[in-house]
């Protein structure tokens, strides 16, 4: 059985995702009839060309997480596929799907939950390697120090524990864990909703220059439009389940169609005019 | 006479590391009917001065100057005195809706209780003015669920239920701390604009604090910036908007990203992070992090510079910026 | 039953800086601490010097107040107090060690299992679990010793087995709080998989939770090994034990009150000690006072 994930040559998307329907069925409320069911997602479909960026914008409710979820395969559609270099995550066996995740890994929301507090840097940042299980202790440890390196933190950071730092600092931790395997794709979710202003800024910045540096792409997750703004070339704005409209940033933002989206886009408030495209 | 007035408050919590001062010497007054933005980061102090004012500080904290609410002196005020004005004069607006109303309680009981507390009100008394202000805050079909559970409302309908609990006894002052952060940004606007109308339609004064300078500028007409527990800048919107004379607010307004900026366009950043409490030096908080740092900066505390319109700043080096930046002060 | 503790407790608290600065001034830590760790002391005295054997009956020395030779006095076959309690305090702590290493590791096994697993294999052993403890406790232990014998060996069995829900039941509620974590979801998106997980972040973040349980359950065994003692069912003579010391003493209790002081006041204290350091430890490792910022 072979554990190595190859990529279908035929296939120039990074990520396609086809019709992906999620729906949740909740515990039975009456003793006859369905149970109710939440749908999260009611046919979602987009793809991330190598190199581009794609954002997902939606309040809570409209299922931008569940993609999250799905396109990393850690929950199963209802219907629909993600294709990762035209190969199906979820019909993979499992050996395969494990190759295939070093070239997408992910970064969390909430800097302060998503490291374990009980370990220090070092394991957390190289955990993705480890799950590989390819990489010696000691080429784990240099990799660790290059991801750092790469986010701004030095190698002295590696023994320390995750309370030790701001919460900045702690996402800049989870971005070195999600580049340690060199992923063609990074999926962000609202990776900086949890920061203060001026943090965010920085964490932006470092996004933007990792996508420069290494050609990474990102599926970026978020509930403010600004923040897509700045990553993305293309942006699908989500409401219950389907995408109601897409685009180029600068456009959509201009000249949104959708009245969800215009609706959106008025709701943020303004502290100076929109800049002109 | 104004409403409340501010002077030189200190106040000092206890931390892992030793005492340290969380509020540094703020000032501030504000008229009835007034309305006034904090805004700061985290770690600012904006919610430990709110707290102060509530008399909701943990008790290891020690407080030191002047609060005069409506005349009477807050700090070192007896805790029975404060419960009467709590909930009574100063309505007070939390953050998270999911847990700022009690799960076991109905609606109608929860907005009731400072009417029963202050007022003296029956239970059935009670439950009609608890009925009206719900109307008011726009909860749909508010009748028929006055006995429901706040488990049962979403998160914006449970702030609006907030909402009503903060004016249930018609107080002068309204303090609401970032009230909308944890609400998506379409029922934002909507909270933004009740709390708006609201304080016109009652004549309240309103003190609003936001991380967000979006929100600052639709919802306020004078503003303090908060940096390491000081007011660095302040005055009404519009001026410091305009003007955005002390460092970091220019570092503050820099660093959003603005929609429909073209790509790649770096965003501006402070240099370095907001250091712990303990370690704020005893002069300017922003020295070390500021690009316009001298030597003296860190020493003392900068003296407040009164620009025009009632604005001020604190910052000693106020010529070297403007000469950098073209600006006339 | 102690409650599910609402946040899990963190065992990173032990890193922080400070925390046997605040350990040792925090009372219920330091009283409990001091007392454990007497009761241990006694122990292990016991082992290699006692005042006299607890063994050597001195019929002519019988029932004597405590004075210098016999510093808590004799029984009512001369042996001499102090050392009986020393020795006694051997039975309580092996019962303690051994009740509770089964309920641990058995029943922390299963818990885990039933937090990874979910689903039906959850509900299985959950009700398991409360099936066991539908029985009451001590009852059951006596039924146990009555049926296979009486002795210290089927005393401790009895009183493990009772460890074993308990155990289970906490492990899996603080188990799955952790699961929910997104550091835990991080690991399932690197592709961990759920025994990996289990062992590197479930079970070192919910240690803080297990050892105030240990101190807990500690106790509560050492309670019930004198219960037993006392009913005749657990330690056998001629071994020391405070519940039979306790039991002995009942038929002397006009002549000589001291003789069931002294183990019953060894019993307390012992109790008392280890409540206080579970107290005190789920006071400590509590995550709000643990986090630096």
């Amino acid at each position: 059985m072979s554990d190595r994930f190859d990529p279908d040559p035929k296939s120039a998307a990074l990520l396609e995702v086809t019709d992906l329907v999620r729906h949740y069925t909740l515990p039975r409320e009456r003793l006859f009839g369905p149970p109710p069911s939440v749908k999260a997602l009611n046919g979602v479909s987009f793809s991330v060309r190598p190199g581009q960026s794609l954002g997902i914008v939606g309040e809570s409710g409209s299922g931008k997480s569940t993609i999250a979820r799905l396109v990393m395969a850690l929950d199963r559609p209802t219907s629909g596929s993600v294709k990762l270099l035209g190969r199906d995550l979820h019909a993979l066996p499992k050996d395969e799907l494990r190759a295939a995740r070093r070239d997408v890994q992910m970064v969390f929301q909430d800097p302060y939950g998503s490291l374990d507090p009980r370990q220090t840097v070092a394991r957390i940042v190289a955990e993705p390697l480890e799950a590989l299980a390819e990489t010696s202790r000691a080429e784990q440890r240099e990799r660790a120090g290059e991801s750092l390196a790469a986010v701004g933190l030095r190698a002295t950071d590696l023994h320390k524990y995750p309370h030790e730092f701001s919460g900045g600092q702690r996402q800049r931790i989870a971005i070195a864990r999600a580049l340690i395997t060199r992923p063609k794709l990074i999926v962000a979710d609202e990776p900086v909703s949890a920061l203060d202003v001026s943090v965010q800024a920085q964490v932006l910045n470092l996004m933007q220059d990792l996508q420069q540096q290494f050609g990474i792409s990102y599926l970026l997750i978020s509930h403010d439009l600004a923040v897509v703004n700045h990553l993305c070339d293309e942006v699908c704005v989500l409401h219950r389940g389907v995408v109601v409209e897409r685009g180029a940033p600068q456009q959509l933002f201009a000249h949104a169609q959708h009245p969800y989206t215009q609706a959106l886009l008025a709701a943020v408030p303004r502290a100076e005019p929109l800049a002109s495209a | 006479m104004p409403l409340l007035e501010v002077n030189d408050l200190h106040v000092q919590l206890q931390t892992q590391r030793g005492p340290a001062e969380a509020v540094r010497g703020i000032g501030f007054t504000l008229e009835r009917g007034e309305t006034l933005g904090i805004v700061g980061e985290s770690g600012c102090g904006k919610s430990i001065t709110v707290q102060s004012l509530m008399g909701l500080l943990p008790a290891s904290a020690k407080v030191s100057g002047s609060i005069r609410f409506d005349g009477t002196e807050l700090v070192g005020l007896p805790e029975r005195e404060m419960c009467k004005l709590r909930g009574d004069r100063i309505g007070m607006i939390f953050q998270e809706p999911m847990t700022a109303l009690n799960p076991v309680h109905t609606i109608a009981r929860q907005v009731g209780e400072p009417l029963r507390l202050h007022r003296g009100l029956s239970a059935a008394e009670a439950r009609k003015e608890a009925l009206a202000l719900l109307e008011r805050v726009g909860i749909p079909d508010a009748a028929s669920r006055l006995d429901a559970y706040p488990h049962q409302f979403s998160g914006g309908q449970r702030q609006r239920i907030g909402i009503a609990m903060a004016l249930a006894c018609g107080p002068d002052l309204l303090i609401a701390d970032e009230p909308t952060t944890a609400l998506d940004v379409t029922i934002q606007k909507q909270i933004l604009e009740l709390i708006r109308g609201l304080v016109a339609e009652r004549g309240m004064a309103l003190i609003l604090i936001s991380h967000d300078l979006g929100v600052i500028a639709e919802s306020v007409s004078k503003m303090l910036v908060m940096y390491g527990g000081s007011v660095v800048e302040s005055g009404p919107t519009p001026a410091v908007f305009a003007e955005r004379t002390h460092p970091y607010t220019q570092g503050l307004f820099a660093a959003r990203p603005a929609l429909g900026a073209p790509r790649g366009l770096k965003l501006e950043t402070i240099r370095g992070s907001v250091p712990e409490l303990v370690d704020l030096p005893p002069g300017c908080p922003f020295a070390g992090r500021c690009r316009y740092t001298a030597d003296a900066c860190a020493a003392t505390r900068p003296p407040a510079v009164s620009l025009p319109h009632d604005h001020r700043v604190r910052c000693i080096r106020l010529d070297e910026i403007a000469a950098e930046e073209g600006m006339a002060l | 039953m102690s409650a599910v503790p609402a946040a899990v407790p963190s065992a990173a608290a032990f890193k922080v800086p400070g925390f046997w600065h605040r350990a040792l001034r925090h009372r219920s830590f330091t009283i409990g601490a001091v007392l454990s760790l007497l009761l241990v002391l006694a122990a292990a005295v016991s082992l290699v010097w006692t005042p006299w054997s607890p063994y050597e009956m001195d019929m002519a020395s019988k029932l004597q107040k405590p004075s210098w030779a016999h510093w808590l006095g004799t029984d009512t076959f001369g042996r001499d107090v102090a050392s009986l309690l020393l020795v006694g305090a051997r039975a309580s702590i092996l019962v303690g060690v051994i009740a509770v290493g089964i309920g641990l590791t058995v029943g922390t096994a299963l818990g885990l299992l039933a937090a990874a697993r979910r689903g039906w294999v959850e509900e299985a052993i959950m009700r398991l679990t409360d099936f066991t403890m539908a029985f009451p406790a001590i009852l059951s232990a006596i039924m146990m010793t009555a049926v296979f014998g009486a002795g210290i060996v089927n005393a401790i069995v009895a009183i493990g087995i009772y460890n074993i829900p308990t155990f289970a039941r906490i492990t899996r509620a603080s188990a799955n709080a952790i699961w929910s974590r997104e550091y835990v979801a991080a690991a399932r998106a690197c592709g961990k998989g759920s025994f990996a997980i289990t062992m590197q972040h479930v079970l070192p973040n919910i240690s803080a939770v297990l050892i105030v349980q240990i101190t807990i359950r500690f106790a509560v065994a050492i309670l019930a090994e004198a219960a037993l003692s006392y009913l005749g069912l657990g330690t056998q003579p001629p071994q020391p034990s405070w519940g039979r010391m306790l039991s002995e003493a009942q038929t002397m209790m006009f002549q000589a009150p001291l003789l069931a002081v002294f183990p019953g006041m060894a019993i307390a204290l012992a109790v008392l000690g280890l409540n206080l350091l579970g107290d005190g430890l789920r006071d400590l490792l509590d995550p709000r006072l643990a986090r630096a910022r």
